[in-house]
């Protein structure tokens, strides 16, 4: 039993075959990464998993609980975190305010008219995203806007509005795309902190081989919409069909 | 986090209201009438930019909410009592049911759309207040008192005589202090201090808001929606509940209104009123605290004061100039002024969203900033 299985989805863009007959099994603890070459349907799996694309066939379940047909905010209230490709912050907000948000909305639900309290006074809540930002490394930065932050500062912070909730599973997309070499390099670190010392599973999808061949325990190869292997990276780099679609371009 | 004083900023602006017959007296403003305008359209735009400075939503319906308020408080007036308690009650729970309803409905959308199908429905408002609800509103006339109402908690009136808002017996309209101070005359009533006391209470309440972690949503609303949702938070009973409080507020407004003059007309509901407050937020500083009232009281005193400086007031101030260049000056000034005050406020308007996006609260800042630095300099 995996924390996250999926079996059997299928979704149609008109007469393309988006995704065709997906299974997926994430092990609890586990680091799953999901390659594949452009136009895979990499994105597209991501986006049913969370609610922003409703797959035409197929299940999802998270701890044994359907998860398609839920909204956003339902999904992340089960105890999944996302990651996004370029950083979701708020960036006209404080640091602190930014992982305060996710704070409340962990301990209060989706909605809690709490208008009459003060933020200034919830010590709960300020000394958990205080505990948090200290562990990225982040914490004289706590003041600032967030939107004046670094890129890898803004990575930083997004993990960070993600750990506070202490989610059970964290999918991030392409979370090093677009990165210099030594900020992925940090990136790998940071991601390698968080699964040892946090224990959270992950499923990352990335282009990267290096960002996925120094963190993965376990790869699934998806192209033109369907798993072609699922196995440990070394296994996968000699795996005959993924050379075949997708690693023959380049050798690894 | 930022440290912010509000106790310190609550009891200046609590100060500032109290002694406005006062401190407005030099300014030509200081009369009763005007300066329950200028608390009135406060609570009016503290009350919209809790929703449009907070969320970024920008709604042109609110009109609507603040003539449900009026024809609420007035019909109070009518049939329970001209104590101005029950009616302002009303006021607040109709607007906040109207409010409820509309915003369920045009919170489907965000953006351009949002704004329209806001506008619509204050359109809509008007027009069946000014046709198809006479019965409700008496249509084009508008909702007065008359001297056969039953008002069936008051004692009979005097014998053709229409009685006048109270708060349990004091009069609304009453002078009650009327001293001379350096030269100008001043005058206190029952009326300005109960708007008086409506506005710093909800001063009082946007703080609370602004500090709450409700408040720290509705702007993270405005930031990142997306983000928000996937955080964890459902945005729309937010954006709702912000809606909600802002058309409470209008209300609250709207019924303040009634109590300065008992008479509620569907022109209260048009559309250029709701585009109005929208004006005051932005001019003052949307998002801030101070700001709404501000710019409230700016555009006031503009359609008050500034709209009476006619030509023969001009000539009166150049009178000492020789003839020729009196005359140019005053056909030079002339159009900004009386009539044209529209002019001069629209322009004002675009030099404040040009060089001051933040409104007159953010020039105030960066005067004082100046200042600072200045002092820092020489020391």
């Amino acid at each position: 039993m995996g924390i996250l299985e999926v079996s059997n989805v299928n979704k149609h863009f008109g007469g393309l075959h988006a995704l065709n007959n997906v299974d997926l099994n994430v092990e609890q603890g586990s680091v799953h990464a999901i390659i594949g070459p452009n136009g895979a349907g990499k994105s597209t799996f991501l986006n049913c998993l969370i609610g922003k694309l409703k797959p035409d066939t197929g299940s999802v379940l998270f701890e044994g609980e359907a998860v398609l047909g839920k909204k956003p905010h339902q999904i992340n209230q089960l105890g999944i975190a996302r990651v996004f490709q370029t950083p979701e912050i708020f960036a006209e907000l404080t640091v602190m305010e930014n992982v305060m948000i996710p704070c409340y909305a962990h301990r209060d639900g989706a909605f809690k008219i709490n208008a009459f309290a003060r933020v200034s006074r919830d010590s709960e809540i300020r000394i958990q995203a205080e505990t948090v930002l200290e562990d990225m490394g982040m914490k004289e930065k706590i003041s600032q806007h967030a939107g004046s932050l670094s890129r890898g500062d803004k990575r930083r912070l997004e993990m960070a509005m993600c750990l506070v909730q202490e989610p059970k599973l964290l999918l991030l997309d392409e979370p090093t795309a677009g990165m210099a070499r030594a900020d992925t390099n940090n990136t790998i670190d940071l991601l390698k902190h968080i699964s040892e010392s946090r224990g959270i599973t992950m499923v990352i999808i990335e282009h990267d081989m290096h960002v996925v061949f120094s963190l993965a325990t376990t790869i699934s190869v998806l192209a033109q919409g369907a798993i072609i292997a699922e196995d440990l990276p070394e296994n996968i780099k000699t795996h005959p069909k993924v050379r075949e679609a997708y690693l023959g371009e380049a050798e690894v | 986090m930022a440290k912010h004083n509000d106790k310190l900023v609550l009891l200046i602006f609590s100060i500032i209201v109290l002694l406005a017959p006062l401190l407005l007296a030099p300014t030509g403003a200081a009369y009763p009438d005007l300066m329950q305008r200028f608390a009135i359209y406060g609570i009016f735009a503290i009350g919209f930019n809790i929703l449009f400075g907070l969320t970024g939503y920008l709604s042109f319906g609110h009109a609507a909410f603040l003539g449900v308020g009026s024809y609420s408080a007035v019909w109070m007036f009518k049939l329970l009592s001209m104590n101005i308690i029950p009616g302002l009650i009303l006021a607040v729970a109709m607007a906040g049911l109207f409010s409820l309803l509309i915003g369920y409905v045009s919170l489907r959308r965000s953006g351009i759309y949002f704004s329209i199908l806001t506008l619509a429905f204050a359109q809509m408002s008007y027009n069946l207040a000014y046709s198809v609800l006479t019965p409700l509103t008496n249509g084009e006339t508008g909702l007065q008192l008359r001297l056969d109402d039953p008002r069936i908690l008051d004692a009979a009136p005097v014998e053709g005589v229409l009685p006048s808002t109270n708060l349990f017996g004091l009069e609304m309209r009453e002078v009650f202090w009327n001293p001379t101070f350096m030269g100008y005359e001043l005058q206190f009533n029952y009326g300005f201090y109960v708007s008086a006391f409506f506005l710093i209470l909800s001063f009082y309440i946007a703080i609370r808001i602004f500090r709450s972690p409700f408040g720290m949503m509705l702007r993270a609303i405005k930031t990142n929606q997306t983000r928000l949702n996937y955080t964890g938070i459902s945005s729309r009973p937010y954006t709702l509940a912000a809606f909600v409080i802002s058309g409470m507020f209008a209300g609250l407004a709207g019924g303040l209104l009634a109590t300065m003059d008992p008479l509620a007309g569907a022109e209260r509901m048009q559309w250029t009123v709701g585009g109005e407050v929208v004006l005051m937020v932005v001019l003052g500083g949307m998002g801030t605290l101070t700001g709404p009232v501000l710019g409230a009281v700016f555009i006031k005193y503009f359609e008050n004061i500034f709209s009476k400086i006619n030509a023969v007031v001009l000539h009166g101030w150049f009178s000492f100039m020789p003839t020729w260049l009196e005359n140019f000056i005053v056909m030079i000034i002339y159009p900004f002024v009386g009539k044209g005050w529209h002019l001069t406020l629209g322009a004002l308007f675009m030099l404040v969203v040009i060089f001051l996006p933040g409104g007159l609260v953010d020039g105030a800042k960066r005067i004082g900033g100046l200042f600072r630095r200045k002092t820092k300099q020489e020391a």
